[in-house]
């Protein structure tokens, strides 16, 4: 239970049709438990890049990848789906919710597709992640009835449904405007003071690195510098 | 995975877009509606024109052909044995066309399981007077009870009365044309002159339309006993047994059976019939092709639908597999949607297709070479119905295999990083 949550050594990644310029190169650091940590840079500096690799979405790049002392490199899709539901949690930039589906479904699906509870419990953990969010009134609405900041609070409800052992987010507040954003943020932060959650997010906002516990800054595909917020 | 989440994700994919769903759910309906009422009247044809000479025809009929006795005298020399004999001019030697021993044969096949029923036969050439001018035809003396049982004989009697051929002695029935002919109307006598030169006045008590007009032609029909009378032969005289089976498939191997059991000649209806068989068997394939196509081109529409429907739904299945659902899943929910559009067009086509093929059954249709027909034939065969709902679950399951493979393909951080 001590080891990192997540492990990245020496990734790289090279696109096809520009084989000469690498996109990311030899990315290496770790995610301990409970560290709540923001990879900031330019956009084109790689970052995102970054984040759907460690995400096992995007599976081609050099390096090894570990997730919970897992080596997620070169295992088959199926697994890394698994892996993805049971042990991430994402927040796009763009909510990203299923329009066909009422909030609290929403919410659920990750769970029912774990189907490590029944669907009553699934609904009731749902029901109190809505709560901590305070948008337990949005539960039947459908998400196009919802404001941006409303769909991306639902959002982070679905990335908390099965307890994930980290919650990935790339720019959550980006689409946002200051009053949403702030709090997205709080909640973040009330993620990882209360809950100990493991959080991992990119973003181009400096205002909300401040508040991480731990920056890392990119640029050119590389790590430039890392250092601890002065908020711990 | 669950099945339960795949039909509740399906279920919701499809309901989000219920008009498009509907569109191609219709185009499955028609082409299953179009190929219950097609093919059910296309075999429901197919079955009156079969039943046209099925019913009339025997299955197994025995008779005695005139012919050459295979055991020439030559065969008796010994010195000739291991040659080739040439013999020229070899003359029949059996006279009587009769069956000989019928009441055995009879009494025998009746105690066969496999039979449905036998019904002897006396055929004779005949000529019908009409003033100077004798027109040559056929006399059948039958069993009339029998022959009605078995072959319908009351079912072309379009006038007068078939049981009046048994109740009324020395009567005749006539084929239409042939009365019209020879002038006669029910209740006139008619003068048959047999092979052997005499004359016989027989009471015409009913007329009898096949619905082919040169049958109808030459025929008379007369009771058994009455035919025996105008041939002067005695009452074990028969020229014809015929044999209605159970199961008609049988008719072969009975015939050959009968032949050697008999040592008569033994004819099968397949035999008899050639041509039919190849002409329904052709016409069915028809029905089956124009039908089958109907489904493939519905089954186009469901592709192109799930096509469409993965486009608009790429977003979501980014995020249904961003959140743990693998490609498989994403597969499985696409044919779950492709099949329930099947299963649900196909019955509610299956439904308008009996509808159809009702409606089909009550147009009148009269003919008058068809006298038994009064409304468009409709075979209701549930096999038709089965394989209609096979088949559509079939096309629009390979339809959504396709759609659905690619779904499953879909990646998403393209679609995630592209907005």
């Amino acid at each position: 239970m001590n080891g990192p949550v997540l492990e990245a050594r020496h990734i790289g990644k090279r696109f096809p049709d520009q084989m000469h310029i690498p996109v990311l190169s030899d990315i290496s650091f770790t995610v301990g438990r409970g560290e709540f940590v923001s990879v900031m840079g330019k956009s084109g500096c790689g970052k995102s890049t970054l984040l759907y690799i460690l995400s096992t979405m995007d599976t081609d790049y050099e390096g090894e990848l570990l997730i919970d002392g897992e080596l997620m490199t070169g295992k088959k899709s199926g697994r890394l789906a698994e892996v993805r539901n049971e042990k991430i949690g994402f927040v796009f930039q763009f909510h990203y919710l299923l329009n066909e589906f009422t909030v609290l479904k929403n919410v659920m699906l990750p769970g029912l597709k774990l189907d490590k509870y029944s669907e009553k419990e699934i609904e009731a953990r749902a029901m109190k992640w809505l709560d901590v969010l305070q948008i337990k009134q949005l539960a039947t609405k459908m998400p196009n009835q919802l404001s941006g900041g409303e769909k991306q609070r639902v959002a982070i409800a679905r990335a908390l449904i099965n307890d994930p052992l980290i919650i990935m987010g790339d720019e959550p507040t980006g689409n946002l405007d200051k009053k949403n954003s702030n709090i997205v943020l709080d909640i973040f932060k009330n993620l990882s003071d209360e809950f100990g959650q493991t959080l991992f997010i990119v973003t181009h906002d400096p205002d909300f690195a401040e508040h991480t516990s731990r920056i890392i800054e990119m640029e050119d595909g590389m790590i430039i510098h890392q250092k601890n917020s002065a908020r711990r | 995975m669950k099945s339960r989440l795949s039909i509740d994700i399906a279920k919701s994919l499809l309901m989000a877009r219920w008009r498009q769903t509907l569109v191609a759910a219709i185009g499955v309906t028609f082409s299953i509606m179009m190929f219950i009422a097609l093919l059910g009247f296309m075999t429901g044809l197919n079955i009156m024109l079969d039943d046209l000479f099925v019913n009339r025809t025997p299955h197994v009929r025995l008779y005695n052909e005139i012919e050459q006795n295979p055991n020439q005298p030559i065969k008796n020399v010994t010195i000739y044995n291991g040659y080739y004999h040439f013999i020229s001019s070899v003359k029949a030697s059996n006279s009587r066309e009769q069956i000989y021993n019928s009441a055995a044969i009879i009494h025998t096949i009746q105690k066969d399981k496999r039979v449905l029923g036998i019904a002897p036969k006396i055929t004779t050439p005949a000529f019908f007077t009409e003033g100077s001018a004798r027109i040559s035809g056929v006399i059948n003396g039958i069993d009339v009870q029998e022959e009605n049982r078995l072959f319908h004989f009351y079912d072309y009697i379009t006038s007068g009365s078939g049981t009046d051929l048994k109740v009324v002695p020395n009567s005749i029935v006539l084929g239409k044309v042939l009365a019209e002919e020879l002038l006669v109307y029910i209740g006139d006598l008619v003068y048959v002159t047999t092979s052997t030169g005499e004359v016989f006045p027989l009471k015409l008590v009913g007329l009898y339309e096949s619905g082919i007009r040169d049958y109808d032609k030459v025929q008379g029909f007369t009771s058994i006993t009455t035919a025996q009378k105008i041939l002067g032969k005695p009452a074990n005289y028969v020229t014809d047994i015929q044999v209605k089976l159970n199961d008609i498939e049988q008719a072969p191997g009975v015939a050959k059976e009968y032949s050697h059991l008999f040592g008569t000649q033994a004819v099968d209806i397949q035999t008899a019939n050639a041509e039919f068989e190849t002409g329904s068997f052709i016409r069915t394939l028809i029905s089956y092709v124009v039908g089958i196509t109907l489904l493939i081109v519905a089954g186009f529409g469901i592709y192109n639908i799930l096509n469409m429907m993965i486009y608009e739904k790429m977003d979501s299945i980014a995020i249904l597999k961003a959140t743990g659902f693998s490609g498989r899943d994403v597969k499985k929910i696409f044919l779950m949607i492709a099949i329930s559009i099947g299963l649900f067009g196909g019955t509610v086509g299956l439904f308008l297709g009996y509808l159809l093929s009702l409606l089909i059954d009550a147009v009148p249709f009269k003919t008058a070479s068809l006298p038994t027909i009064e409304t468009y034939p409709v075979n209701y065969n549930p096999l038709f119905y089965c394989i209609g709902i096979v088949f559509s679950l079939v096309t629009t399951y390979l339809a959504g295999l396709f759609p659905a493979a690619k779904a499953s393909k879909v990646d998403p951080v393209i679609i995630i990083r592209g907005k």
